[in-house]
């Protein structure tokens, strides 16, 4: 259960226990918006295509408004062209690598997807490539050791190429059908690491072609306004294909993703629920807006 | 740099302002209609602005300010003051109790940066001539533990451990009575990240905090954080009565806008920054100097020390 804070409004009623659609109800929602980290160029965007619906559609009923916005939000966050689920290599092995700043939860969403690859029947290998951050390495073996996979690895302070290239020859010669690499987490303005990042990403494409199947950013529900900037350095530095977005479990709704799949075209794939190597789901949009409404 | 977004767009609308001859109340209308946007975008929670705006605008629009002689300098004197005061005024130390040792308790979110800060606090109490222990108290999340003794040798700073089998309450307790027995005049308590609103895993954090009394309890805060920042930081005061605040990861990009907010609802001040991942990169935080930065009324305080 939620503990309720003075700074939380119990905003579910916003649509049902109103009269009329009036701007103080605009207002309101504009504030609900803000207050789930959508940001203000995309929740205006959302305002103003809600009020032009109501217009059009001559809506006059309150009620009929939060199915309308969850058809706009969703229609945000489903891509065309692009799905919001894992794309899979059809004929061999799946390579992903994982990118992201600091303390997001790139190593624990491995965890959890090799949990649910080993549960299919795949066979999985996980590459430790963060050498930096003290103790990433034995964090990736207990998870290793807790789903039953094997984890390639070098020392700490290793070079991360070479420890993914290790990986790809490993995993190519246990016949795994996922090979999922962990890097270090990084701020997006720190040039040198984000160019160490590209080396990585060169290693992986240039010893299977094809690969990386999919590179996912990982991205913090609790963070703000910078994840924008994080999925545009990221996307540019090494091409991210889907976004994960963790800690989903907490009072933060990760909002930012509606602007960032709308501004850049990135799907967002999967969400982390937890720390536990279940708490992993397909993103589903739907369920996300519901979210975004709820206390 | 962290809070430069919000800098710029700050001083543009001071700009603004500043060369005005004339100051009115439609001028302070809009200059704060544009702050107020300025200040969202760098996530500071949108009741907080609310609050905020609704100061400045009180004070600004009265009559002695606009009727001045240099009303569009008033108008920025005044949101500087409000700012620094948002920011909490007066820089903040560390506590130090006078029955070693002084007990420092880390708390937060999963990911937001408190083994890190643990080890980086070892070392800056450690140049200061001080002997530190570092407790690990995080059972739960794989290698925490191992973490926070690498970060132990690397700064030859000693770790008490139970290993993960043990109750963390019990590890604070003995952690401490070690660091009596062996003259550590500081005790270092890491915690497991947790969610605000995880009843259980806050209890543990109260009944730590009951056993061994620390003299500061820390919530370590990403600053990267958006509007849940208040909630968090709400939560965790309400539960465990926070003596202080510490913003990691300021050497990003962020606007920073978290710092106001959790400020605003703890009234906790901020004591540290962390600008990076090595156990060097912590700093003090001088609330009024990071208010004057902001708005373009230039760090020299800063610049001053570190000449
Ligand atoms: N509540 C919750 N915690 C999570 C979730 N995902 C990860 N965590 C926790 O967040 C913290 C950081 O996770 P990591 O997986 O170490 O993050 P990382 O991105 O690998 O971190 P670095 O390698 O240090 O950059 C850990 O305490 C995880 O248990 C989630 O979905 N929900
Ligand atoms: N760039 C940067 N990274 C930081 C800073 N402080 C911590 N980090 C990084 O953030 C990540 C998480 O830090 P931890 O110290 O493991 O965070 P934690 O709060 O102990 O995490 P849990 O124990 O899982 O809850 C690591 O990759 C750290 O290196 C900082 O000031 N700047
Ligand atoms: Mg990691
Ligand atoms: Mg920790």
């Amino acid at each position: 259960s939620k503990t309720s804070t003075s700074f939380v409004g119990a905003i579910s009623d916003l649509f049902s226990g109103r009269s009329k659609i009036d701007e103080e109800l605009f207002e309101e929602l504009e504030e609900i918006l803000i207050s789930a980290d959508v940001g203000v160029t995309t929740t205006m965007e959302l305002v103003e295509r809600l009020r032009q619906e109501v217009k059009e559609r001559k809506i006059k009923e309150p009620s009929e408004l939060q199915p309308l916005l969850s058809e706009i939000i969703s229609d945000m966050l489903e891509l065309e062209g692009k799905s919001n689920q894992l794309q899979m290599n059809p004929d061999g092995m799946t390579v992903i690598l994982f990118v992201g700043v600091n303390g997001v939860g790139k190593t624990t969403t491995i965890g959890k997807l090799a949990h649910r690859f080993k549960n299919e029947g795949k066979k999985v290998v996980l590459a430790a490539g963060d050498t930096f951050r003290a103790g990433a390495i034995e964090q990736l073996e207990v998870w290793g050791q807790r789903v039953g996979v094997d984890v390639i690895k070098h020392q700490a302070g290793a070079d991360p190429a070479a420890v993914i290239y290790d990986g790809i020859q490993a995993a190519k010669s246990r016949k795994a059908d996922v090979l999922l690499c962990d890097t270090a987490g990084r701020l997006q303005n720190k040039v040198n690491l984000m160019e160490e990042l590209k080396k990585v990403h060169r290693v992986i494409q240039r010893e299977i072609p094809d690969a990386p199947h999919e590179v996912l950013l990982v991205l913090d529900a609790t963070t703000g306004q910078n994840a924008m900037m994080q999925a545009k350095t990221f996307g540019e530095a090494v091409n991210v294909s889907g976004i994960v977005l963790t800690k989903l479990d907490g009072t933060a709704k990760g909002g930012i993703v509606i602007a960032i799949s709308n501004e850049l075209q990135v799907p967002v794939k999967l969400v982390g629920l937890g720390e536990k190597p279940d708490d992993l789901q397909e993103f589903d949009p739907a369920q996300f807006v519901h979210a975004l409404f709820k206390d | 740099m962290a809070f430069e977004g919000l800098a710029e767009r700050l001083q543009a609308v001071m700009q603004r302002l500043r060369g005005k001859g004339k100051v009115t109340e439609a001028d302070v209308k809009e200059a704060m209609r544009e702050v107020r946007l300025a200040l969202l975008e760098a996530d500071v929670n949108f009741k907080v602005v609310k609050t905020f705006i609704n100061r400045v605008k009180e004070r600004a629009v009265g009559q002695e300010v606009l009727k001045s002689l240099t009303p569009g300098q008033q108008v920025i004197k005044v949101v500087n003051e409000e700012l620094t005061e948002l920011m909490g005024g007066e820089q903040s130390k560390l506590v130090k109790s006078n029955r070693p040792p002084t007990v420092i308790m880390m708390v937060g979110l999963q990911g937001a940066g408190k083994t890190t800060t643990s080890g980086k606090l070892a070392r800056y109490l450690s140049k200061q001539n001080h002997h530190p222990l570092l407790v690990a108290a995080d059972v739960y999340r794989p290698a925490a533990i191992r973490q926070l003794q690498v970060l132990g040798e690397q700064l030859d700073t000693p770790v008490f451990s139970l290993g993960e089998k043990e109750d963390p309450v019990k590890i604070a307790e003995q952690g401490v009575a070690y660091a009596k027995e062996h003259h550590h005049d500081y005790v270092i308590i890491d915690t497991a990240g947790r969610l605000h609103i995880d009843e259980t895993m806050m209890e543990e954090l109260k009944a730590i905090r009951e056993k061994v009394q620390p003299d500061e309890v820390l919530l370590v805060v990403d600053a990267m954080t958006g509007q849940d920042a208040v909630n968090v930081a709400e939560s965790f005061n309400k539960k465990l009565g926070l003596t202080g605040v510490v913003l990691t990861k300021l050497d990003g990009d962020t606007r920073g806008g978290a710092a106001l907010s959790v400020k605003a609802v703890t009234n906790c001040p901020i004591k540290f920054v962390g600008m990076g991942e090595k156990t060097d990169a912590l700093e003090p935080f001088f609330p009024d100097r990071m208010a004057s930065r902001i708005l373009g009324m230039g760090d020299v305080l800063t610049l001053i020390e570190k000449a």
